[in-house]
């Protein structure tokens, strides 16, 4: 298989995959194939610097983030390994499979949610311990439909979670919440954030303290109040101030969250 | 490059050649993100974009250039900040990178 062909192929399952190029430099147009779990395809002309440049590859990949690279020909990253070296730029196209969004609770905001998530390449799973909410025909915008309480969905698929992920628990419901708070934090997913208004939170802060979540590293990871301080007020409107707060929190901008403001939440 | 995968098969399942021009880095506004990618057949049909329509027609003649031997692989800027940019520009006044080769890997 070429590596256009293999490229192609995961590119449009879905599995994640780095196309790495030299876009400048000594070997021009070298490219290596870096997959998670296999050996490199194609080489960039020095078996050094394909080792280094699949390694940063997989990182990157990890990150869902595509970008150029520099390196010496033998893979040298240091600036004084680098004097008087050729450059190598090398480009590294990444395809990562989307990132997640678990959505607890199956309320009227979900629905808003999951819809807003999708827009943005989420792929959604609705999880809800009744039956009655939880189905696949009031969330056909979700991608998975989990009828269970979260502490099972968080024992089997937790560890599927990272930093692009996110965990949205919109129950209002301490029997379901705190257990979905508690799963959240063992995860490595890089957003958690609890719907609620201000008294909620204060007392889900009490619950999480009885059941020993009080670390403030813990709990500086909990967006709650969940969502940016817009003063949205329909479950459309909470979805987008919800997005945007993921977003605001990757990228590390200073927009104003609910958690951080003590106003009103909507007037 | 999702986007024009089922273009380039079925250009190549036609016996045609390929040039790809890909985003490698932008700076300043610009309208597609890192890794969009614009194909471009022998015959000069087209799939996908790399910009907001401001610099296509641009990419066409490098990528024939590339098919037709009289270029080579390589990066080409667009934008108005780079003095050796092109002289065709991004209205949004951003600049962008790309890669341009011929896709026979």
């Amino acid at each position: 298989m070429s590596m256009y062909e293999r490229w192609s192929e995961a590119v449009r399952a879905g599995e994640p995959i780095a196309l790495v190029t030299v876009v400048d430099g000594p070997g021009t147009g070298s490219k290596l194939l870096v997959e998670p779990g296999v050996a490199a395809q194609g080489t960039l002309g020095d078996s050094e610097l394909d080792r280094v440049a699949a390694r940063d590859a997989l990182a990157e990949l990890e990150a869902a983030r595509s970008g150029v690279r520099h390196y010496g020909p033998q893979g040298q990253t240091t600036p004084e390994d680098l004097i008087d070296a050729p450059i190598v730029q090398v480009f590294v196209d990444v395809h990562a499979p989307p990132p997640e969004m678990w959505i607890f609770g199956a309320v009227d905001f979900t629905a808003a949610l999951a819809r807003v998530a999708k827009v943005l390449g989420y792929q959604v799973t609705v999880c809800d311990a009744r039956e009655v909410f939880a189905t696949r025909r009031r969330f056909p915008m979700a991608d998975q439909v989990v009828v269970s309480w979260p502490t099972p969905v968080f024992d089997e698929r937790g560890a599927e979670l990272g930093p692009r992920d996110a965990v949205c628990i919109l129950t209002h419901d301490p029997k379901f919440d705190i257990p979905a708070v508690r799963g959240a934090l063992e995860t490595r997913v890089g957003y958690i954030g609890v719907m609620g208004s201000r008294r909620t939170h204060d007392t889900r802060l009490a619950r999480l303290a009885d059941a020993g979540v009080d670390a403030p590293a813990d709990l500086d990871r909990l967006m709650s109040p969940i969502g940016l301080d817009l003063g949205a007020r329909t479950p459309e409107e909470t979805a987008v101030s919800i997005c945007a707060e993921i977003i605001a929190r990757r990228t590390g901008r200073a927009v104003p969250s609910l958690r951080d403001s003590d106003g009103p939440i909507h007037d | 490059m999702i986007d024009v995968l089922d273009d380039i098969d079925r250009w190549r399942a036609a016996g045609h050649r390929v040039a790809v021009a890909r985003v490698v880095d932008t700076a300043g506004s610009g309208p597609r993100e890192i890794g969009a990618t614009m194909a471009v057949a022998d015959d000069g049909e087209v799939s996908g974009s790399v910009s907001g329509g401001c610099v296509e027609g641009a990419v066409v003649g490098e990528a024939l250039a590339i098919l037709d031997g009289t270029r080579d692989a390589g990066v080409i800027t667009f934008g108005y900040s780079d003095d050796e940019a092109f002289a065709v520009g991004l209205t949004c006044g951003g600049t962008i990178h790309l890669f341009i080769e011929e896709l026979d890997w």
